[in-house]
């Protein structure tokens, strides 16, 4: 249960961060917060990846998890590409 | 291979560049090294991952290169106006990640030879991650058809409209299907049908082309209780990997359901609520698999997106569960179009328009969803620059919902190259509309409804609302006097300072440029 504990912590203490950071982006940037959260969520890519690899995980779980690393391999990919593409277009005359 | 102390060492440092990166979105000066930088810490996260253990690579590889293909072809060659609808169908492909990899966690949890199989952490963190997930992937289909226009709509689609339509029901039938059929054997008869049912129900449900039905509240309670209880099944069972199937299907049911009735008005809450959900389920997949970074970054997201759907809210006022369940629309009491219309419009041309300008000091532009239907955003900014050498100060109102989803306007002119600081958000410029001469709205409608203020009967009842009826001369750009997505009439276009211009956007701002240059 020390781990749950732990785990629980953290994911506590993360949502405060959370609220901190977001609250202070202006709904300006509310598109680019969305495409760019989204892309952070495709961190389920590491569970993917070494589920994929599973040497002996069974030919089913495999190929769902190789489904699963397409999906968050697209989430990470064009999800910075696109808030990088957005967020380049907001200038101010110098 | 890296020991698990310097992996897990490395997901910190990936996670505080998750966090230092989204700090930097609190200001466009900062937010393209933020961006960047949690960018690095996502590199850093996968080497880190694929070198901490012995892997079967062919997987892996062509996973990340077939997303990857995807992911870049989209990211460049999505237009702007389109944002919503990527951002929506990318919330779901976060849904499916975290139900993929719970599924195949469990199975490899049942396959490896343990003795006591996954313990109560595994199971509920699965048996979450499992029916987040599939409510937001089947939820953001249905938003991105919604926005797309070819969901729960009646007219005459485009080819490649109906074969994503066509396709994705056909596909997830025929998938329910062969699953529970090849499955029968080992599950028993109730769980491969019920499998089947659900898909044939997501399928059926998503080719219907209104978006209500009778029944429809009572089915969103019971997927969501089916749902549960195979959850609370899937834990006391965890050998049963149908259980868990079921599951997900009854939980895509209630994405479908829920989703399905929702306006193009209340859409930027949705997509709010789908991207929190996506964070939510991948903190989730966190806990079944134990780790630090997933549950982290989750939470990042989680928490990014339950604020966007609060900030949505408050924007319509209106509560979260008015949203999902409630229907919005003119009621017995509404006036209808005609007692509020008729005779009383009055219609301008392009050179009157132009006249205004003469004498004006401030313009304040009014952009809402039409804009970005007719692409008027760059036509705007010509005209925006042709009034600015003429000394007159320009700036846009920007209404947290207007558009289809939040910062929706705010994306768009920024493509058309207007400075950010230009764009005001309603708290800020409505003190100043007093002082403005001419307020233009160009494809907006209920974010500039007076009845939102004076009538507490209506649907859109306290709504803040920009107030362009403040400023000396109004000028409402529209093709007609059709009703906004909240269905009721705007007594705007007849008050004594508002003249209507009749016309596509896009073509109507080229026609006061020209009519302006023409002075």
């Amino acid at each position: 249960m020390d781990g749950l504990v732990m785990l629980l912590t953290i994911f506590v203490l993360a949502i405060f961060v959370g609220f901190e950071i977001i609250t202070k982006v202006p709904p300006t940037l509310h598109t680019p917060l969305m495409s760019g959260s989204n892309a952070i969520s495709g961190i389920t890519i590491i569970g993917a990846l070494v589920l994929a690899g599973n040497l002996d995980g069974g030919s089913l779980a495999q190929i769902l998890a190789f489904v699963a690393v397409i999906f968050a391999t697209i989430n990470v990919v064009g999800g910075f590409l696109v808030t990088d593409r957005m967020l380049k277009m907001f200038k101010k005359k110098d | 291979m890296l020991s698990q102390n310097m992996v897990n060492l490395s997901y910190l440092a990936a996670s505080v560049l998750f966090i230092m990166g989204l700090r930097g979105l609190a200001h466009p000066r900062t937010s393209v090294k933020g961006n960047r930088m949690a960018a690095v810490g996502m590199l850093l996260a996968i080497a880190v991952t694929l070198l901490s253990d012995k892997f079967d690579w062919q997987y892996i590889l062509i996973g990340v290169a077939v997303g990857s293909v995807i992911g870049v072809v989209t990211a460049m060659k999505v237009k702007m106006t389109k944002m919503p609808e990527m951002v929506g169908l990318f919330n779901g492909f976060g849904g499916a990640a975290s139900v993929l990899v719970a599924g195949s966690a469990l199975m490899a949890a049942l396959n490896a030879i343990s003795m006591h199989g996954p313990g109560t952490q595994t199971k509920v963190a699965t048996v979450a991650s499992g029916i987040i997930g599939s409510v937001t992937f089947f939820g953001s289909y249905v938003a991105f058809g919604k926005l797309a226009e070819f969901l729960a709509v009646k007219w005459k689609l485009s080819l490649w409209q109906k074969i994503v339509k066509y396709g994705f029901s056909l596909i997830v039938v025929a998938g329910a299907v062969w699953f529970g059929e090849a499955s029968f054997r080992s599950a028993g008869a109730p769980l491969s049908i019920g499998v089947m049912v659900c898909g044939a129900t997501i399928a059926g449900l998503l080719l219907l082309q209104k978006d209500r039905f009778p029944g429809m509240n009572l089915l969103k309670i019971l997927s969501a209780i089916i749902a549960t209880a195979l959850g609370v099944m899937v834990v006391l069972n965890p050998g049963n990997t149908m259980l868990f199937w079921a599951m997900v299907g009854a939980a895509g049911v209630l994405g479908v359901v829920l989703t399905f009735s929702i306006g193009g008005a209340d859409m930027p809450v949705v997509i709010a609520l789908l991207n929190s959900y996506s964070g939510l389920a991948a903190a989730a997949t966190g806990f079944v698999i134990n780790n630090d970074v997933l549950i982290i970054s989750g939470a990042l997201v989680g928490a990014s997106g339950v604020i966007l759907t609060k900030i949505m809210c408050k924007a319509m006022n209106r509560s979260l569960t008015n949203v999902l369940f409630g229907v919005l629309g003119p009621t017995k009491d509404t006036p209808s179009a005609d007692d509020i219309y008729e005779g009383k419009v009055k219609v301008t041309s392009a050179d009157e328009i132009a006249m205004l300008f003469d004498d004006a000091r401030k313009v304040v532009f009014v952009p809402g969803y039409g804009m970005a239907v007719s692409q008027a955003q760059h036509a705007v900014r010509d005209l925006a620059d042709l009034l600015e050498k003429r000394g007159i100060s320009v700036d846009y109102a920007i209404h947290p919902v207007a558009g289809r989803m939040p910062g929706h306007m705010n994306i768009l002119l920024a493509e058309a190259n207007v400075e950010y600081d230009k764009l005001i958000e309603m708290d800020d410029i409505n003190p100043t509309l007093k002082q403005v001469d001419v307020a233009i709205v160009i494809g907006a409608n209920d974010v500039v409804n007076p009845v939102a203020r004076t009538d507490p009967d209506s649907p859109i009842a306290g709504m803040p609302i920009i107030d362009a009826d403040k400023a000396r001369t109004v000028i409402v750009i529209k093709r007609g006097l059709s009703p906004g997505f909240a269905g009721i009439p705007n007594p705007l276009f007849v008050k004594d300072n508002t003249l209507m211009f009749f016309n596509d956007g896009k073509k109507a701002i080229l026609d006061i440029i020209s009519a302006v240059k023409g002075l």
